[in-house]
């Protein structure tokens, strides 16, 4: 796999945790696409078709993560998705992607909280780039 | 008694008319507050159709099927949501997992029933609903600091003062790792951020002092007859450094005095947000004008500006807890989203009004009327 060649679209409604992650993925050997916003984003993926992406949840709204992943699969059903938030460490209330009935309906490939390692980050971005 | 108007959006017929049958006779009641509720449903079969009678009918509670056959229920979601309409929305889903999701997804705005369901457990979850109708709209008559809204208060803070922590943190660890590569330099911007970062989260604990105090206001309120013109003056003295930082010119109209009966600290909360914010969000080289003023029946306080205005769609939002504006113009500026809301709590607290008026790109201009003969809450 040529990581040169791949551009992952990074949506975040916080600056600097862009700016970071942006670092982070650069550093991995990827591409990026940077969108700070809900509509941003949707405008980004109008002219552009990211390999992979990673939405924030809570940004214009509390849900602005989901819509924008219900839209973005819409637009492209195979583009793997992973939604970033720092919900459940606040609530307590987990998230199970995995299971069969929530992806049909979020439609995200992956949850991760937005502490996660930079190391298990990689490894999971490799993961879904490589199933498609 | 008060009748809730239901809106069942499915596309099976069955579903419909079972939801129909199942309310016709239900009650829901609450002795203890002397109320009670009864139901009238109406029926869509198309997203398209349950639209309609949304803007038509302003129902309270939508039961929505997610999988229609024109456009989805996300989208119809997705519309009441940007309206802004005051409707419970309970999605209706063959997924019986989709509540975790759900339930993180919003903090009290939707709910959902899996199909299928027993009329018993449709009716207990309008019950529950309704339950929620009916604390919000105490909620809104009292005011009222009730559990739910200092649930959803204190989750939003958290989010607030995580963000900052998690951005410092990220660049400490770029620092530490050397992640940027060798030169001095190109750490510069990290440590720039961390501070602005930092001064976020002081005028944060600033504004949540200002809040307390507001929340706490009837038994420490200190209410004497004082001159609203000084305090104006007072104020716009201190922002003085900052607007000529920003090139901004700051005007005082108005015949001096303007007596009222208030407490000074809580009349200098409301000048100083509504003067900070009219720099704040202004144009260099603009103005801002304050103006007291009073007739026989109010005293009023303009802050008018030439700053980068409000969209009507976001009008109505801006003077609830922690929202802030998020655009082009406004992701330079920092700032809590909590002024505006203190500004309307204390406006309340005096029974008075605030209201705004806007163009984009123009300006904004804020009133606040306080009532002379109604004495403060």
């Amino acid at each position: 796999m040529n990581k040169q060649n791949k551009t992952i679209l990074l949506v975040d409604d916080d600056q600097d945790y862009l700016y970071l992650l942006k670092s982070k993925i650069e550093s991995f050997g990827y591409q990026t696409l940077l969108a700070e916003s809900q509509k941003e984003a949707e405008e980004l993926i109008e002219k552009s078709k990211p390999d992979l992406a990673i939405l924030d949840l809570m940004m214009e709204n509390e849900d602005s993560g989901f819509i924008l992943c219900y839209k973005i699969k819409k637009k492209f059903p195979e583009l793997p998705i992973i939604i970033a938030t720092g919900v459940a460490a606040e609530t307590g209330i987990t998230f199970d992607i995995n299971d069969e009935n929530n992806r049909k309906w979020i439609k995200a490939d992956r949850f991760l909280e937005k502490g996660i390692r930079s190391e298990k980050l990689k490894e999971e971005i490799e993961k879904l780039l490589l199933k498609i | 008694m008060s009748t809730l108007k239901i809106l069942v959006i499915d596309d099976e017929p069955g579903i419909r008319s079972g939801v129909s049958r199942i309310l016709k006779n239900f009650r829901v009641d609450y002795p203890f507050m002397e109320e009670a509720f009864d139901f009238e449903t109406y029926e869509a079969s198309t997203g398209e159709a349950g639209i309609e009678i949304i803007d038509k009918n302003q129902p309270d509670i939508v039961l929505l099927d997610n999988k229609l056959p024109g456009i989805q229920g996300v989208e119809v979601l997705e519309y009441i949501r940007k309206k802004q309409l005051n409707i419970i929305v309970v999605m209706i889903t063959s997924y019986a997992s989709l509540e975790l999701a759900v339930k993180v997804t919003s903090v009290g705005a939707y709910d959902f029933i899996p199909k299928p369901f027993t009329p018993q457990e449709l009716k207990s979850s309008i019950e529950n609903i309704t339950k929620r109708v009916f604390l919000r709209k105490m909620t809104n008559k009292l005011q009222d600091t009730g559990k739910q809204i200092r649930f959803q208060f204190l989750s939003v803070l958290s989010h607030e003062l995580k963000a900052p922590l998690n951005s410092i943190e990220g660049y400490l660890r770029m620092i530490k790792e050397r992640s940027s590569g060798p030169s001095l330099e190109s750490y510069d911007f990290a440590v720039d951020r961390m501070l602005e970062r930092i001064k976020g989260m002081r005028t944060l604990i600033l504004d949540l002092l200002d809040l307390t105090k507001v929340e706490s206001g009837k038994s420490k309120r200190d209410v004497k007859e004082l001159n609203l013109f000084d305090i104006a003056r007072t104020a716009i003295d201190t922002m003085r450094p900052y607007s000529i930082q920003r090139d901004i010119r700051l005007n005082l109209h108005g015949l001096d005095p303007v007596k009222v009966n208030a407490d000074s600290e809580e009349m200098e909360i409301i000048f100083n947000n509504l003067i900070s914010n009219a720099i704040k969000y202004n144009k260099e080289g603009g103005s801002v004008d304050c103006t007291v003023r009073e007739n026989e029946h109010y005293i009023e306080i303009l802050v008018e500006d030439t700053g980068i205005g409000i969209n009507q769609e976001d009008l109505n939002k801006i003077f609830d807890d922690f929202v802030r504006i998020k655009s082009e113009k406004t992701r330079n500026i920092t700032g809590t989203g909590l002024g505006l809301a203190i500004v309307k709590k204390l406006v309340d607290n005096y029974q008075g009004k605030i209201e705004v008026t806007s163009q984009p790109d123009q300006g904004s201009k804020f009133s606040v009327r306080l009532p002379i003969d109604k004495p403060c809450l």
